[in-house]
């Protein structure tokens, strides 16, 4: 068993490296294809003030000078020795920006994935027992609603209704305003959360809902679970029994795999609420030019995506036995 | 047993089959797009400019979706952003479409070494989150009405071509595609006469589902202000708009345009569902 | 008194033709059919005859969207919901048809044990996994992992204990080992011996006659004969509807002669005797109406030619 992960890790760090590498690949040569001016993005509304030379002296710092394959090699060099460059908005390392924020956005996203799989689940759960009845109709059409809903309006509009109309939540921000950052409290921070945090989970129920649903609706009409009723199993035992049992695995799998939506769920309500996260940086980074961290951000992003999909996945070989036995019988 | 599962299916409530229900979503559909079309025209630009004396209005008969800080009537700003977002969401779909079929299809015939790079490149593409990939192109367009549909051309396609990969992987070991390719054809004829034809209703059903996404996704990154400049009567700017004036209780002016955005994108993607479960042959009994 | 009876049962579902247009297909009709207590019946037939919804029907498993009426009853009682309860996976058991009914996540060993199971329950299947040779790792397998023979086995050893008095056995035995089947069989008419009534559909004839006191044949979703299991003999001369006939010699150690034709797929499409299409005794008078069921020599029969 110990061994089995240890290959599977094994393989997984190897397609990692790969899939980083395309990736930096490909974005490097996009941004390196812009028509957008790193060093006139870098100078922003000085620009009146900065003269040719110093421009040259810019472009030189930053090395934008030298010929594209001179500067990715030069990029990935020290993207190997885990330097990403230096973020032009923040003047800081990039490694640094992103891991601070990572923290802001890691529990926002915990909170949302935890809250929408439970809730999604039993929603699931509770439409396909109730097939057709007006509480499957109810959460059917909510899901189908939030599919076509942009997650960033469902932000404005808690937004209007609990801290504008309501009043019982701060508008927006990781922190109070005005508030040195030592006497900022967990209350306050869990405070600042709770919209970013419902904004996220409201639109992860729909997918996790709808596919379990379907799911316990298919398990619900096999065959083995006529021979379970056949057998006098019947009610919630039936359910607990055979039910859950066979559909909690590909809803915990569609979970993991749903950190890309999350990802980008997050970027939208970061940004509605001000919340100082990857997200809002992603969204500053894009808009002022900021390339270090725009990279940074990308490839950090799609670890974070890597690694939904191969915990997925290592649920999936290592829990159902299908997959895992016959693995086991191959070897 | 199979025979009772295909009857359950068939059906639904109220006793409409999905055949009745694609044609009423369609024909749904259609009278919205045609309204917003024949709505933007007819607006004009009468509602956009700028009235003062109309500030800050609530909904009221004259103004349906009242107006904003600066008198302009947010019923014709609505309608003239939902055009704009589904002009942008068509074009964007379209694009995609075309990437996806030209990918899949050249996956499936043009050898192991071409498969392998699409695969690749597929694979690489669904590996970033989508928001970033459309933030990062719209930056490397240099962001305006270009670069958010640029982006939306090139990040939509992975998923349909995956799909087109394998439907035109399967027709390609059909019988008479091999006999075709025994005969001499070309990898190109195979692609054009045999494969395509097979394949333009999962490519319309492709667009239909892939549009909504488009739609969004610009109201998102115009949103995010990486779009379009203020000037244009784009959703995603109307809303990004509206978050400065919430405090101060103009609830109208986030609240319908949301809800413009929301039937519009509701419209399309019931038809696309409907329409992809009459395109499944395994449903052929519906 | 019979154990089971069953009365003018018809089992029907609605289905969509052309799009909107509804149409009720029915599956099997009118069916009358009894079981006593240490009475082993087997229903034969082809598939699609109906067999396995007799089954279902009778456990209360149906579909929900399948119709029935006419009625069911056990013990003098009509089988319904409350009784059923009572007596699902105690008393009345069933040996599905094929490993799919198990649960493929779920050890076969405690898949089989349910609330229902005390000690005597759980020894009585040790003991009939040793007459089936399955040894003790076999429990602690998942289905998937179980042969198509060793599947079998398992399933049968879900129904056939003690306290059984009714067991529906949904084609048990292919893909098992001829041994096996001989011991599954000899399992049956054990339980037979101590008063378990045994329904046991198959397609296949020969397996049904080795244990058998009766036949009941299934065409269409119709039982159109019921035979002592002694009528199977010679050219079948003492069977009395031409399908039955057919069937028996069509096996390779009598006349090996094929059937042509198929069997209408809905009752309904047909207006007069089911089999008239394929009938050798033929006549204009089957057409125009559907047979009565009659008695003929000791048994029953559906046709207007049986003698």
């Amino acid at each position: 068993m110990l061994n089995g992960i240890m290959v599977f890790a094994g393989k997984k760090l190897i397609r990692l490296a790969a899939l980083l590498a395309s990736v930096s690949i490909i974005t490097f040569a996009l941004v390196a294809m812009s028509p957008i001016d790193p060093v006139q993005s870098y100078i922003g509304a000085d620009v009146m003030r900065v003269g040719a030379e110093q421009r040259q002296e810019i472009a030189a710092y930053w090395g934008l000078d030298r010929p594209f394959l001179e500067r990715f090699m030069k990029w990935a060099a020290a993207l190997l020795q885990g330097d990403m460059g230096t973020s032009m908005i923040y003047r800081e390392p990039v490694t640094h920006v992103i891991a601070e924020r990572f923290m802001h956005s890691a529990l926002l996203m915990a909170f949302a994935w935890l809250l929408s799989g439970a809730i999604g689940f039993i929603a699931g759960v509770a439409a396909a027992l109730r097939k057709d009845s007006w509480l499957d109709r109810l959460i059917k059409s909510y899901c189908y609603t939030l599919a076509s809903t942009p997650s960033f309006w469902i932000g404005l509009l808690l937004m209007m209704v609990f801290a504008v109309w309501l009043g019982w939540l701060p508008v927006g921000m990781g922190v109070p305003a005005g508030v040195l950052a030592e006497n900022v409290t967990w209350a306050d921070r869990l405070r600042h959360m709770v919209m970013p945090v419902l904004t996220l989970s409201v639109v992860g129920i729909a997918p996790i809902a709808l596919h379990t649903r379907q799911k316990l609706i298919d398990v619900m009409d096999s065959d083995f679970i006529l021979f379970a009723k056949a057998r006098g199993e019947r009610g919630i035992g039936l359910l607990l029994r055979h039910g859950l049992r066979n559909i909690a695995l590909p809803a915990i799998t569609l979970q993991f795999a749903s950190f890309g939506e999350l990802f980008g769920g997050a970027v939208l309500a970061e940004q509605v609420f001000s919340y100082p996260g990857l997200g809002q940086a992603t969204v500053e980074a894009g808009l002022r030019g900021d390339v270090p961290l725009l990279m940074g951000l990308v490839l950090c992003s799609t670890l974070f995506v890597f690694t939904g999909n191969a915990l997925a996945d290592y649920f999936y070989r290592m829990v159902d036995p299908r997959l895992r036995y016959r693995k086991e019988e191959r070897a | 047993m199979s025979q009772l599962a295909a009857v359950q299916q068939g059906k639904t409530r109220n006793g409409w089959n999905v055949r009745k229900r694609a044609y009423v979503s369609a024909t749904g559909a259609g009278l919205l797009l045609v309204a917003i079309g024949i709505g933007s025209w007819l607006l004009g630009s009468a509602g956009l400019s700028v009235q003062l004396d109309n500030r800050n209005l609530p909904p009221s008969l004259a103004h349906l979706f009242g107006t904003d800080w600066l008198g302009r009537d947010m019923l014709s700003r609505t309608v003239k952003g939902l055009a704009l977002s589904i002009q942008v969401g068509m074009l964007g779909a379209a694009c995609s479409v075309i990437i996806a079929a030209v990918m899949g299809l050249m996956a499936a015939t043009l050898g192991k070494t071409a498969d392998r790079i699409i695969t690749w490149l597929i694979d690489v593409f669904l590996s970033v989150p989508h928001l970033v990939m459309l933030i990062l192109i719209a930056f490397v367009c240099g962001g305006g009405l270009k670069g958010v549909a640029i982006g939306i051309m090139l990040t939509h396609w992975p998923s349909l071509a995956r799909l087109i990969r394998a439907e035109a992987l399967q027709l390609m070991s059909a019988e008479y595609v091999l006999v075709s390719r025994k005969l001499g054809r070309s990898s190109y004829w195979v692609a054009t006469r045999h494969l395509a034809p097979h394949l333009l209703p999962q490519l319309l059903v492709g667009f239909l589902l892939l549009f909504p996404h488009a739609v969004l996704h610009e109201a998102a990154v115009t949103f995010l202000g990486l779009g379009m400049s203020p000037h244009q009567p784009a959703i995603g700017i109307i809303l990004s708009e509206s978050m400065r004036y919430l405090s101060t209780g103009m609830w109208w002016l986030a609240v319908f345009p949301g809800l413009g955005l929301l039937a519009t994108v509701r419209a399309f993607d019931k038809l696309g569902h409907y329409l992809r479960q009459l395109v499944d042959p395994r449903n052929a009994h519906l | 008194m019979p154990l089971l009876e069953v009365n003018k049962l018809s089992i029907s579902f609605v289905q969509y033709v052309n799009g909107s247009v509804q149409q009720r297909i029915t599956v099997v009709e009118e069916l009358d059919f009894a079981i006593n207590e240490g009475e082993i019946v087997a229903v034969v037939g082809a598939s699609g005859s109906g067999k396995s919804l007799l089954a279902h029907a009778i456990m209360g498993i149906l579909p929900k969207n399948v119709e029935t009426t006419g009625s069911i009853s056990y013990g003098g009682e009509l089988l319904d919901e409350k009784l059923l309860q009572r007596h699902r996976g105690r008393e009345i058991a069933l040996v599905p048809q094929s490993v799919s009914f198990l649960d493929p996540l779920m050890r076969v060993g405690k898949q089989l044990h349910t609330r229902a199971d005390g000690e005597v329950q759980d020894k009585e299947r040790e003991s009939l996994f040793e007459r089936f040779q399955l040894g003790k790792h076999v429990a602690r397998m998942f289905p998937f992992q179980l042969s198509g023979g060793m599947a079998r086995k398992v399933l049968v050893s879900t129904a056939a204990l003690g306290r059984t008095r009714l067991i529906i056995a949904d084609e048990p035995t292919p893909g098992m080992h001829p041994d096996d089947v001989a011991e599954a069989l000899g399992r049956f008419k054990q339980l037979a011996e101590g008063g378990c009534a045994v329904l046991f559909i198959t397609h296949d004839i020969e397996a049904a006659l080795q244990i058998a006191d009766k036949v009941a044949v299934f065409y269409a979703g119709e039982a159109i004969e019921l035979a002592a299991a002694e009528d199977f003999q010679g050219q079948g001369e003492r069977l009395r509807h031409p399908y039955t006939k057919a069937l028996w010699r069509a096996l390779p150690q009598n006349s090996f002669e094929p059937i042509t034709g198929t069997q209408p797929a809905r009752s309904s499409d047909v207006q007069g005797c089911l089999f008239a299409a394929r009938c050798s005794s033929y006549a204009e008078e089957c057409k125009a109406k559907r047979p009565d069921s009659r008695e003929v020599r000791g048994g029953m029969v559906r046709c207007l030619h049986a003698t």
